[in-house]
């Protein structure tokens, strides 16, 4: 066939031609929608070609037709499985270009609802490598504290799973007694649970042998695949876009990165199991600085912006300003600064940056999301090339590939 | 002489918390068998071993997880084993935006699956496009295959992914033997150019 | 940080002189237009030079302004300086008869798919590139999607009424 004439069978091999496989669109429910044709040696990869686009819903060309506040429905459906994350980071895109500063109460209470979403992800990935491996049962089990998650979202926005969460400059509404009593009951009760998970894992002979030395990448090959997050992070660079350019007040929490040293599935499944944990500690110091904010201040959930967030409705009825600011920002007649800015947050996967580009005018001129499952993709090749075909399914579960991200 | 039995001496009377019975259908009974028409069990028997085929592309995928797990367990309505091959398979659930790339593969399973197959089309996006109205998605799947249950919501609770669930198997449940080889299902199977 | 903005801008104009066209202080991250046919060497010398090493490539885009006449298309890098925490953003235009630009990929492999899928959105060629085909959307289509001339719906879609939808 003219297309294997360049690929040449290794050495000692004891297949004539290669064959092709289709790893296809459609997998096995979770992963998500990309395609492999691999070139297969018997049961070796030699060559892989990717193909994503799938699912591409054209995000960005939508974004310029929507106003800034619209946008964040967009947000939600990047990485659908922390929807409240990449919410955040888009609400701080805007409040840097519009120059609006948050209270720190504000600030601590997105913490929480970040690290929530980051734990989130966190547990569907690791789940996913679990049942990959053929070991379900603990997927089942942590899916139950992700509805505790969800019932948490629910508290504070309304919603499950693509969240629409917060304002430019805050919350919709302050949180409920009942969202700071499920927090506080999943942070007595998960600990025990993750401890139970990772004991299924991490040193179970069989899934140390399956996932060690597979799907490894070296740190130089990573930086220079513009790797970021918890696939760089295994590899052994301590990259995080919390600690170099904090936001939203992160240089008040006290955390630590945990670093890979090989870049394998398995070093991957631990630095995202041990994220865990520095997300519960992260959950537990912002609760209590939370919760330390008394009487009036303990009321603040917005900044004040009235151009960019709705005035309350006594002020609407009363006061002259409050009614303009009103209409415009519903009617949708706010206009943003010119200007471009580009702001990046430290998503469940890695670094998600917004370039925001504005001439001035209702709507964005143009809009780009810096999508790092869509840039560690290119990688799959390089990685899988000259691995088993079953090494190559595991790593692709590991290296946390949201196909809504990836085609945006 | 055979041996009493005690139980259920005291049965609840519960017709008054419209609790659905199913009725047993009309037939012959006797010591150890019941003869009845076969257009009368088929029905039941298909309804409530729904071999389903998630189809999850993007976010009612993740719901459609949420809804196989324990808090929302769709395994107590039959469709404990969820499989990958369609040839396998009953019923096609699509979940999540189909692009244009993507409607040719949805038309490929839908013709790999064996009669009788369901489609239930879960989600927005599924159903007509969703908030995705733009150049590259598909504006709903029934532009490419025929949908039986739609599901709206974006994504849609696990209560409302039962429900279609449940409505598929009232779909099941009443269709008669011969549907498959009317006139009017090849009719409607001509509209959409499949033989 | 140790580098600071006026020490990039000090090496960067020795080295290229002229062929700098621009400099944006005031936003968030120091921007610097070049000359289209410079970007690659730009880069490089960014990548090289001891006391810069930007050697991450953070974001590789497009934009188009069809206002600008003779510049229509622009291709937006974003650099940045791990160690030293320092960002930087390289712009370069050029017209949209021509749009040809040289390719990054052989010095970031990162760079291999966001020039795809700048490609797919507004047809720029980038010269040298290993793989310029379509990334996101079909294969077959004609068009360049986010080009401002294009709309957002597809126009053959019979189910819609534009007119009910506000459009």
């Amino acid at each position: 066939m003219p297309e294997q004439a360049n690929i040449v069978l290794p050495e000692g091999s004891l297949e004539k031609q290669t064959t092709r496989l289709n790893l296809g669109p459609t997998h096995p429910a979770t992963h998500g929608v990309f395609q492999n044709i691999l070139e297969m040696d018997g049961e070796r990869i030699i060559k892989a070609e990717s193909t994503v686009g799938y699912i591409h819903r054209a995000f960005e060309k939508l974004a310029e037709r929507r106003p800034l506040y619209q946008i964040t429905t967009l947000t939600d459906r990047l990485n659908y499985c922390s929807a409240p994350l990449n919410n955040m980071g888009w609400h701080m895109t805007c409040e840097k270009l519009l120059d609006v500063k948050t209270p720190k109460r504000v600030d601590y209470l997105r913490v929480i609802i970040m690290e929530l979403s980051r734990i989130s992800d966190h547990l569907i990935c690791n789940s996913i490598v679990g049942v990959d491996t053929g070991a379900y049962t603990g997927f089942l089990y942590v899916m139950q504290y992700r509805e505790l998650i969800y019932e948490i979202y629910e508290e504070v926005c309304g919603s499950r799973l693509t969240t629409n969460m917060g304002r430019i400059g805050g919350f919709e509404r302050n949180f409920s007694n009942t969202a700071f009593q499920k927090i506080e009951q999943f942070l007595q009760e998960f600990p025990k649970v993750w401890k139970e998970f990772e004991n299924l894992f991490m040193r179970n002979r069989i899934f140390i042998e399956r996932t060690k030395g597979t799907g490894a990448i070296s740190a130089e090959r990573a930086l220079n695949y513009s790797f970021t997050g918890p696939n760089l992070r295994a590899a052994g660079i301590d990259y995080d876009v919390r600690v170099h350019a904090p936001y939203s007040s992160y240089e008040d929490f006290d955390f630590i990165i945990p670093v890979g040293t090989t870049g394998d599935n398995y070093d991957r499944f631990m630095v995202r199991g041990e994220e865990v944990w520095q997300s519960l500690s992260i959950i537990r110091q912002a609760y209590e600085k939370v919760q330390s904010f008394k009487g009036q201040d303990a009321e603040i959930y917005h900044a004040d912006a009235p151009e960019y967030y709705l005035p309350a409705k006594a002020d609407v009825y009363t006061k002259m300003e409050a009614l303009i600011y009103h209409f415009k920002i519903v009617m949708g007649e706010t206009e943003i600064p010119v200007g471009e800015v580009y702001h990046s947050i430290e998503g469940a996967n890695g670094e998600l940056g917004f370039y925001l580009v504005s001439d001035g005018g209702r709507t964005p001129y143009r809009l780009h999301f810096r999508r790092p499952c869509f840039i560690y993709y290119q990688a799959y090749e390089e990685i899988v090339s000259n691995t088993m075909l079953s090494d190559a399914i595991i790593t692709l579960s590991s290296l946390n590939l949201i196909a809504g991200e990836m085609d945006a | 002489m055979p041996r009493p039995v005690r139980f259920n001496v005291n049965p609840k009377d519960f017709s008054d918390r419209g609790i659905n019975e199913i009725e047993m259908p009309e037939g012959h009974m006797g010591e150890g068998f019941f003869a009845t028409s076969f257009d009368k069990v088929v029905g039941l028997a298909r309804k409530n071993s729904i071999w389903p085929l998630p189809f999850a592309t993007s976010c009612c995928g993740i719901e459609f997880m949420a809804t196989m797990g324990s808090h929302y367990d769709l395994a107590r309505f039959g469709s404990e084993r969820v499989g990958f091959s369609p040839r396998q398979c009953d019923l096609l659930m699509v979940m999540g935006t189909i692009a244009k790339k993507m409607g040719p593969v949805v038309r490929q399973v839908y013709l790999q699956m064996a009669e009788p197959r369901w489609v239930m089309a879960v989600g927005a996006c599924a159903s007509s496009g969703g908030i995705f109205d733009t150049y590259s998605v598909l504006q709903g799947i029934d532009q490419v295959v025929p949908v039986d249950v739609y599901v709206p919501g974006c994504p849609p609770r696990p209560e409302a992914i039962i429900d279609g669930v449940l409505k598929i198997q009232d779909l099941i449940h009443n269709e008669s033997l011969r549907r498959r080889h009317s006139d009017q299902y090849k009719h409607l199977l001509e509209t959409y150019g499949i033989q | 940080m140790s580098i600071s903005r006026d020490h990039i801008k000090e090496k960067l104009n020795t080295q290229f002189g002229d062929g700098i066209v621009s400099w944006n202080d005031a936003s968030d991250i120091l921007t610097l237009e070049v000359k289209p046919d410079l970007n690659l060497k730009v880069l490089t010398f960014l990548y090289d030079e001891p006391s810069l090493r930007f050697q991450f490539l953070t974001d590789l885009t497009g934009i188009h302004f069809p206002d600008k006449t003779g510049a229509e298309i622009g291709v937006i890098y974003h650099v940045h300086n791990l160690k030293e925490n320092i960002r930087l953003r390289v712009k370069i235009f050029v017209p949209i008869q021509k749009p040809d630009v040289y390719t990054a990929t052989g010095l970031f492999s990162g760079a291999n798919w966001m020039e795809r899928e700048t490609f797919d959105f507004y047809g720029i060629n980038f010269i040298g590139h290993p793989n310029l085909k379509r990334v996101l959307n079909v294969d077959e289509m004609d068009y360049h999607p986010l080009r401002k001339e294009y709309p957002l719906e597809d126009q053959t879609r019979i189910d819609k009424d534009d007119e009910m939808f506000g459009r």
